[in-house]
This record gives C-alpha cells, sequence and structure tokens, in this order.
C-alpha cells in the first residue's frame, strides 16, 4: 500500500530528545484525527523505541536515530526506528516481558509495552549492524467524523 | 522535571509531575532516594497526580525504589495513577509488590 503522506527525520541518541522525538510523531499522527488514548499509545510506544536506541543500542556514545512514519489511506500509521547501533543477540528473548540486560533501574518492559499499546510490532536486528523496530496502530479516529 | 517531597519518619510522599521517561527519572530517583536515606521512613507514597506521561522508566522507577525500601522493611504506594500509566504498571505486575490505585476522577478522565 502506498502511503499517503509521509515524513522522515534522525536525531542524536541523546536521552533529552526522547520528548523531542515522541511529541513529533505523534503531531504527525494528529492528521488521522486519533483520540487522546491512541496518541497517549503512540507517545508511550516510540518513547519505548527511542530509549532502547539510547541505552541499548549505543551504549557507550551518541549515535544517530533514524525515525520514519507514514499515515496510509485505511487510515493506519506506520512507525520505524532504526539504529546503526551494537545490534541484539537474540530478538526474542529481548522482547519477553521483564527481560533487560540492565538490571537496576530499568524495567525491562520497553518491548511489551510496544506491543501493548499498537497493533504490530516487527523486530529487526543485526548484531554489530543495527536493529530496525516497525510499528503499525489502525487509528479508529473520533466518533464525530 | 520538579519533585515535591514531604517527609518524616513515618512516611515520606512524594508528588511527581509532568513527563516521566529516562531521561526525567534520573533526578526524580536522586531527590527520592536521598529522602529514603535520611528518614528510612515505614512508608514510601509516591503520587502521580500530576504526571502527563509516563513510559516504563517510571515502572523503573518504582521497582528500583522497592529495593531501596526493601533492607528496612518500607513499604510502597503509588497512587493517583491515569488509566494509561495504570495499564503500563499492570503490565509490570506491580501490583505485586505495591499498592497501586487509579486517580478518583478516572471516569471522568476516559470520556475526554
Amino acid at each position: 500500500m502506498k502511503a499517503k503522506n509521509d515524513f522522515r527525520m534522525s536525531l542524536d541518541s541523546r536521552s533529552v530528545n526522547e520528548a523531542f522525538s515522541r511529541s513529533t510523531v505523534a503531531a504527525f499522527t494528529a492528521q488521522l484525527d486519533p483520540t487522546v488514548d491512541e496518541i497517549t499509545d503512540i507517545k508511550t510506544a516510540v518513547s519505548e523505541a527511542v530509549t532502547n536506541c539510547i541505552v541499548h543500542a549505543y551504549p557507550d556514545r551518541v549515535g544517530k536515530i533514524y525515525i520514519y512514519a507514514a499515515v496510509y489511506e485505511d487510515n493506519t500509521v506506520k512507525i520505524s526506528v532504526r539504529d546503526r547501533g551494537v545490534g541484539i543477540a537474540d530478538v526474542k528473548k529481548a522482547m519477553e516481558p521483564l527481560f533487560t540486560t540492565l538490571g537496576g533501574e530499568r524495567a525491562g518492559l520497553g518491548f511489551a509495552v510496544m506491543e501493548s499499546f499498537m497493533d504490530r510490532v516487527t523486530v529487526r536486528s543485526k548484531e554489530g549492524r543495527g536493529t530496525t523496530v516497525t510499528m503499525l496502530k489502525k487509528i479508529s479516529g473520533r466518533e464525530e467524523k | 522535571m520538579p519533585v515535591k517531597i514531604i517527609a518524616t519518619e513515618q512516611r515520606v510522599t512524594a508528588f511527581l509531575e509532568g513527563e516521566i521517561d529516562h531521561h526525567t527519572a534520573s533526578v526524580l530517583r536522586m531527590e527520592i532516594d536521598e529522602a529514603i536515606r535520611t528518614y528510612k521512613p515505614k512508608v514510601l507514597k509516591l503520587d502521580y497526580g500530576d504526571v502527563t506521561f509516563m513510559d516504563s522508566s517510571g515502572v523503573g522507577l518504582v521497582m528500583g525504589r522497592v529495593r531501596t525500601m526493601s533492607p528496612f522493611g518500607g513499604r510502597i504506594i503509588v497512587s493517583n495513577l491515569s488509566p494509561q500509566i495504570y495499564k503500563v504498571m499492570q503490565l509490570a505486575g506491580l501490583e505485586k509488590i505495591a499498592k497501586i490505585s487509579k486517580r478518583e476522577d478516572v471516569c471522568n478522565e476516559s470520556k475526554k
């Protein structure tokens, strides 16, 4: 399916950019007329994906995070968050709720939150090359439409 | 990210505000832990009433504080959660290690 509208951006993997990236993607999605809850779902999922890039993909350096978002005729939004970081050795393990390689202050919930708030989440990763997280969500839209 | 803390030896209450993510959680953690170390309270209450956004970093914040409180047997209460934040907390099974409750005006909020 061809995108009705799309945008891409790249930004540094600095934690101060977490709020900027989730707000920007949410603002782009606004053209589908989402409910307040749907906007929150998208913001939360994007925040998790971007945080993963910052704490896992580039653990000891600042790298680039590439975000792509597209909206389709059927009111679906696709968001992809990509990095060129260390990659994930075992994607299945990484996606298990409460699994974390960091411990301490990280809950190990990033992928579980993305899967809970979006309709579909796919993760492609190669060690030493990077990771791409692609998320899809159908926007119901507000009732008065 | 501001946090107002009211502390006695019985109870430390932290009123959290704004957006909680990986970036803002570290400051909150330091301020709350300093109050815990000083007062060693029986109860730590985290009030999420003025939190407008939270991702799983907010869950890590609670789990980490459960660990700080456990050496001296302190309990944790997490209150005033919005429906979305409650959902994130539940994903972690947080109700098994802390007392969590939603905002009282929750019915009105979800109609927005």
